[in-house]
């Protein structure tokens, strides 16, 4: 898996750092630790948010939302909902893959997955420790409307409007 | 107290989860295991990226990073964010540490938020899921309208935003 592969390389590396200079390495780890509790705090948070979200938002909401609803009034549905939730891509696809299955356009479809990756409402917390508030909003936004231009692509291209 | 400040965010979403679990059992505790697994998926991939990053910012000096990714990299600066961005593994927030210490080394602001949008939308694993999953025809025509996009947000942020704000992220950045 992705994860045992990081893992791997970095204690790889690590072993590489500590052979050249045990000093730089040990200092590799304390700015490691501290950039990492740094953002802890907000990262605990947001993975709450998330339990809580998908609790609520589970494949029968969603697919109740935009399932059969077809314009573009399901497809700001879908946006809306992928730019709040955050569902990891091997948990996203075979969902969206369900959702067309079960009826759901390629428009609406496009606009939930380019959302859910380019839009983060719950993970915007972390982002504006790093961004601050203005920039995240403004790149969340911009994210959100050019999701729509994706959505349109996509359905001309693959749902063949 | 500070701490208590620092970990507010934090409680205030634990609060919400209790009220759920004492509200609505059943939607609480499949809440609580749903956290559960964000969080192992955190443990597999957030540590490594950290040292991987407090190493990069140990051993890397920025003269190299600047030149390869700061105001004068030109396309070599813009294909490089997307390559780092597309290779990586991991939620949104993975990136926005690795952001930061980019900026430390002196990658331009446009560089950064081309990264960030190329882990955002073409990362390559999620890509070959995203093909199986959804078909080539929907994936690949999602990255060719993304990776413009990419470009022109990472633009358009630069253009709107002024000069003292880019200088107090970078400082932020530093202290980070």
């Amino acid at each position: 898996m992705n994860g045992y592969l990081m893992y791997g390389l970095v204690i790889l590396l690590l072993m590489v750092s500590y052979y050249k200079d045990r000093k730089k390495t040990k200092m590799a780890l304390l700015k490691a630790w501290k950039s990492f509790e740094n953002i802890l705090p907000q990262l605990l948070g947001v993975l709450i948010l998330v339990g809580i979200m998908l609790a609520i938002f589970d494949a029968v909401l969603i697919s109740r939302l935009i399932g059969n609803e077809s314009g573009w009034l399901g497809v700001v549905f879908s946006a809306l909902v992928g730019a709040i939730t955050l569902i990891p891509g091997f948990v996203a696809f075979p969902t969206a893959a369900l959702l067309l299955n079960s009826g759901a356009g390629y428009m609406q479809i496009g606009a939930f997955v380019s959302t859910l990756m380019m839009v983060g409402v719950i993970t915007a917390p972390v982002e504006v420790q790093y961004f601050g508030k203005r920039m995240t909003l403004m790149r969340n936004v911009l994210a959100f409307f050019f999701s729509f231009a994706v959505a349109y692509v996509i359905g001309k291209v693959v749902g063949g409007l | 107290m500070k701490l208590l400040k620092r970990y507010r965010f934090f409680l205030i979403a634990a609060l919400f989860l209790s009220i759920l679990v004492l509200r609505n059992r059943e939607l609480g505790i499949e809440a609580i295991s749903i956290t559960g697994y964000s969080l192992k998926e955190m443990i597999l991939v957030i540590p490594p990226i950290f040292v991987l990053l407090g190493l990069l910012d140990v051993w890397v000096p920025k003269e190299t990073m600047i030149k390869y990714m700061g105001e004068d990299s030109g396309l070599k600066g813009i294909l490089l964010a997307f390559l780092i961005g597309s290779a990586a593994a991991g939620p949104l927030y993975g990136a926005f540490p690795v952001a930061a210490v980019f900026m430390k080394k002196g990658v331009k602001f446009s560089n950064v938020l081309i990264f960030i949008g190329a882990w955002s939308t073409t990362k390559i694993p999620m890509l070959l899921f995203e093909i199986s999953a959804l078909g080539a025809k929907f994936a690949l025509t999602r990255l060719l309208v993304d990776i413009p996009g990419i470009i022109l947000i990472a633009y358009v942020l630069c253009t709107f935003a002024d000069q003292a704000e880019i200088e107090r992220i970078y400082k932020k950045a530093e202290s980070m």
